[in-house]
């Protein structure tokens, strides 16, 4: 019995740290939690580079809906695309992905978040309303999250709507872009998403 | 003469603004892309560092360079507030533009603001916009950067309605005021300037980010365009078959 009560004690124990990442499943309390973790995380000066960007994946692998947003971003191409090939996508998308996040975080790692309201849009989502508060460099910068929540007890986030400009529009639109300028060539996309990652 | 200019820029605006042109496509692309990478070279070899140098300006100074170009450009928000039927808009852009001029010195506090008076910037494309004329075609223009048929048109006419422009850019008195065009450009210069600096860091991430950099610029002019249309930044669902 008492071996017993120690391994649950263990195993608690070894559950609550693996899911320390896990945050709350009310969409405001979400990104509330999200951003206060990431932003202690960049500014920590004790934490070398590799291990803040371990951790912006992780965050992000948990927490973004990247097949959805790899998907939304390819646009109608993705109902004629060849499995295998959308798979191969979908993976340089991931690292794509990843990897700009990264670059992008690290860009805005000094600014102070807030984060204001949530207006629940339907079932499947709520858009949580936060800004960056002005600095010496720029003014205010309302962002909006689309957070997506057809299994309400995990939240994901799928877009980043910057002072109304959608990343995930805007990204959409970019691969768009490459892929009429390659003859709707998918390998031409994930070639240009693999030399973006390898630089 | 000039109701010449007035029925030939109606004329250009129904016959570009009527034509079967969608909205995302390219009226010369090649060339757009060719003059986008000029204004690039441009940016980076004159307005970023003056950008630059701006931003480590006093706070004050800064702060009111903005305010300064922000209450000349309400005065181009009346008139277009008018043509949208937007009573209350104009009301309060003008109520703004009073109080800021005057409490405000000439514009270089914004106590407008404080008293609830914020003022939203219109221009004759957005007005074009309002009236369901459809941007027409997207291509880039030296220095000016992205546009659309429509945003071109409603440039154009911009300087028919906008009683700064009538001062300056055309020399004409307005109540006992008079200006140059050196007064025009200076002031376009340094909105342009006071807008770098506002984006030095989302510029940056957007060069260092993007793979096709031409397409994103296209994207995030678009939907600014459209929002400044629509008065709202609320993005519409466009996930379609992926939420279910």
């Amino acid at each position: 019995m008492k071996k017993f009560s120690l391994i649950s004690i263990f195993l608690i124990f070894f559950f609550k740290s693996l899911s320390a990442s896990t945050y709350s499943s009310d969409p405001q309390m979400f990104i509330t939690e999200l951003v206060n973790d990431a932003i202690s995380k960049l500014s920590d000066k004790n934490i070398g580079k590799e291990e803040k960007e371990t951790f912006i994946e992780k965050i992000a692998l948990e927490n973004v809906d990247i097949n959805a947003l790899g998907l939304y971003t390819l646009g109608e191409l993705r109902k004629s695309t060849d499995e295998s090939l959308l798979l191969d996508y979908q993976d340089s998308f991931k690292k794509y992905f990843l990897k700009s996040l990264t670059s992008r975080l690290s860009d805005y790692s000094d600014n102070k978040f807030e984060v204001i309201s949530a207006d629940k849009k339907s079932v499947n989502y709520t858009i949580v309303n936060s800004k960056i508060l002005e600095n010496d460099n720029q003014p205010e910068i309302k962002i909006d999250w689309r957070v997506y929540t057809k299994n309400p007890d995990k939240p994901l986030i799928r877009d980043l709507i910057v002072e109304g400009l959608s990343l995930a529009r805007t990204q959409k639109e970019e691969f768009s872009s490459i892929l009429s300028s390659n003859n709707n060539d998918i390998i031409a996309l994930i070639s240009q998403l693999e030399e973006f990652v390898k630089n | 003469m000039r109701s010449n200019k007035l029925i030939i820029l109606f004329f250009s605006t129904i016959l570009l603004l009527s034509s079967e042109i969608k909205a995302v496509e390219e009226c010369f692309e090649g060339t757009s892309r060719a003059i986008f990478k000029f204004n690039m070279g441009f940016d980076n070899a004159i307005l970023e560092p003056i950008a630059k140098g701006y931003n480590k300006l006093p706070e004050p100074i800064k702060n009111g360079t903005s305010n300064f170009t922000s209450n000349i450009a309400t005065l181009l928000s009346i008139p277009n507030h008018l043509l949208q039927g937007n009573f209350k808009g104009a009301g309060d852009a003008s109520a703004s533009f009073l109080i800021n001029t005057t409490v405000g010195i000439i514009g270089l506090a914004n106590p407008a603001e404080k008293l609830g008076l914020k003022a939203q910037q219109e221009d004759v494309g957005q007005t074009l916009g309002a009236y369901g004329f459809q941007e027409g075609c997207y291509f880039v223009l030296p220095i000016l950067g992205p546009t659309t048929a429509r945003d071109t048109i409603g440039m154009l006419a911009d300087s028919f309605i906008d009683p700064f422009a009538h001062i300056t850019w055309r020399e004409k008195e307005l109540l006992g005021t008079s200006g140059n065009q050196f007064d025009y450009i200076a002031v376009k210069g340094t909105t342009a300037v006071d807008f770098r600096a506002d984006n030095v860091t989302n510029f940056d991430s957007l060069e260092k980010n993007s793979l096709d950099l031409y397409a994103s610029f296209k994207s995030l002019y678009l939907q600014n365009r459209e929002n400044k249309i629509k008065n709202s930044s609320e993005v519409e669902s466009e996930w379609g078959n992926l939420d279910n």
